[in-house]
């Protein structure tokens, strides 16, 4: 198969599939021949062409029984922290090497149904745990705009793979702003929808107060193609929603709306040329209509720490059941909790180690109050403050990343630098807000993200607001790496 | 605050993390770096703010008590690293 599907979106890919002008196995087959160049990319973990064609004939069985479905024969590349029934899920740790799910995630079962079909696991921070995708076990996923940076974290390879052409589109998840990062990085479109409305069952938790599972395109109309097929209610999930799932209207305007910029998040941290085209992309959308006025909502200055006691404290519960005994590989030690604290002490990565150990600590007896007790007093105010300034504006906007992609290696030494890095999008998983990163432009060559956030349930017309500036701001266009 | 060593170390066997001596040194610097940005917190005024938030208006969500599928015993045994007779197997945890 000589053609180069790599361009296509998926509602492309979809009307060419419902009207047989290509078959599931030929879009398969396409994106499996474009697949070598993950090799200088790093994207994925895992790509199978035989399972890949099996579930390709599986997504055609659908259109020819007439039931094709809204991303019929769509690829959607997985991260690996998605558990997919039969195909290995790792979290991009060596704790769950070899770990081979006995059933589907939620958002997995449902893209089926839409008539997708999964197209390989991608790359990680290992347990979703970072913000440049360099903490996984296994590879380092490059950014396609430039080889020798980050694309970002922790849903590197979901991004990076969207970016490069090797998929259509892919899911990430996003917990402190692990897909809207990447997605600012590697100039894609990038949403985490509102908490509740896609379902956490079969994502593998960190912080079950703040995960939310969401897409990855090169358009919002994919993006919420995407949403639309993997949200509404699931009754696997206590904390889901019982709402409908997304709908999406193309005929959206930014005329009349009022978007509110802080300017705790226009201002010190945020690099220059990040600021620049932000400010630009604004003043566009003021052009199309819309009120842009700055606001202050100093509870954000608090999000760093705030999140960095409770999603820790979260993870290292979510986390305790790694242990060696019913998955994964295990490590012999001295009884059942030297062999339990063997196994997680060297099959656990720095990163994840430190975080369960932060988590621990803001919740052993004498610190409770001192830490956990305070940042979610915290969480409430910051929601508060961000709930009163929506009903004020319909958006609120801002960079979704301080810096473009910055140098592979540069700040991994510093166990603080990258957590600082997600003071933009840590707001949004505080209070379950909807947000969304498109890109707006470049500064020295690197794509930039703009992020606009919703009050919950906003989700329909924060898309819809999303499309219409995304038609007003320049085009990205494709990487070449 | 400086969390000592043998604080980590206790944090560490709370957490059931077998670490060497050169991961307790690196963690504790990691960990007062961490801890010592949460300062930030110190002072705040939280009268008025209840801590017992939730992340959705949701409460007591129960499943219907009627039988469903289940996970076969083989399929939960599957991944396994030592299984035995439909049992995962550990050391012996309680000596007689």
């Amino acid at each position: 198969m000589a053609a180069d599907l790599s361009h296509l979106s998926a509602a492309e890919i979809a009307r060419l599939v419902r009207t047989r002008a290509l078959s599931c196995r030929e879009v398969a087959q396409g994106f499996l021949d474009g697949a070598s160049l993950d090799q200088k990319i790093g994207a994925f973990l895992r790509l199978d062409p035989e399972t890949t064609l099996a579930e390709a004939d599986r997504a055609q069985e659908m259109v020819d029984a007439g039931v094709g479905g809204p991303l019929a024969g769509v690829p959607v590349a997985v991260k690996d922290n998605l558990s997919t029934e039969g195909i290995e899920t790792t979290c991009a740790s060596r704790i769950l090497e070899g770990y081979i799910p006995p059933y589907d995630a939620t958002v997995v079962t449902k893209l089926r149904e839409a008539g997708a079909f999964v197209f390989g696991k991608t790359n990680l921070d290992e347990f979703a745990m970072g913000t440049s995708g360099e903490n996984s076990a296994y590879r380092t996923t490059k950014n396609p705009w430039d080889l020798s940076r980050t694309p970002g974290g922790s849903s590197a390879g979901s991004a990076a793979a969207v970016a490069a052409g090797l998929a259509p589109v892919s899911l990430g998840s996003d917990t402190g702003g692990s897909i809207r990062m990447p997605a600012a990085l590697c100039g894609v479109v990038g949403f985490k929808p509102t908490y509740g409305r896609a379902s956490r069952y079969g994502l593998v938790a960190f912080g079950s107060s703040l995960d939310q599972v969401g897409p990855f395109a090169r358009s919002v109309e994919d993006t919420a193609l995407l949403a639309g097929a993997i949200t509404g209610h699931d009754e696997n999930d206590s904390t889901s929603l019982p709402s409908a799932p997304i709908t999406f209207s193309a005929d959206g305007s930014l005329r009349g709306k009022r978007i509110g910029v802080p300017q705790e998040l226009m201002g010190e941290g945020i690099d220059a040329g990040v600021r620049a085209r932000v400010e630009e992309a604004l003043e566009t959308l003021r052009q199309e209509g819309a009120t842009v006025e700055t606001i202050s909502l100093p509870s954000i200055a608090l999000g760093v720490s705030t999140y960095y006691i409770l999603a820790p404290a979260e993870a290292s519960s979510n986390l305790a059941r790694f242990d060696g005994v019913r998955y994964g590989p295990r490590i012999e030690g001295e009884g059942h909790i030297g062999t339990v604290a063997r196994t997680r002490g060297r099959l656990f990565g720095s990163e994840v180690k430190l975080r369960i150990m932060v988590g621990t600590y803001v919740l052993s007896a004498g610190y409770y109050d001192a830490y956990y007790t305070k940042a979610l007093a915290v969480r409430e105010r910051m929601k508060e403050e961000f709930l009163a300034a929506l009903d004020s504006y319909d958006f609120i906007a801002s960079p979704a990343s301080p810096l473009p992609a910055f140098p592979l290696g540069s700040l991994s030494n510093d166990p603080l630098a990258l957590k600082l890095l997600d003071f933009c999008t840590i707001p949004a998983n505080l209070g379950g807000f909807p947000a969304i990163s498109i890109p707006c432009g470049f500064t020295e060559g690197l794509p930039v993200g703009l992020q606009l956030l919703a009050a919950p349930g906003e989700d329909e017309a924060l898309l819809s607001s999303a499309h219409a500036a995304e038609r007003a701001l320049p085009p990205i266009g494709r990487p070449s790496p | 605050m400086a969390i000592s060593l043998d604080e980590v170390r206790h944090v560490a066997t709370l957490a059931r993390l077998e670490l060497d001596e050169t991961e307790v040194a690196r963690f504790q610097g990691e960990l007062n770096a961490i801890l010592g940005h949460f300062h930030d917190l110190d002072g705040l005024d939280f009268s008025g703010l209840d801590p017992a938030t939730v992340a959705v208006p949701l409460t007591d969500v129960m499943a219907d008590d009627v039988p469903g599928m289940t996970l076969p015993r083989q399929e939960a045994l599957r991944n396994a690293p030592l299984a035995k007779a439909g049992l995962f197997l550990v050391p012996m945890i309680i000596e007689e």
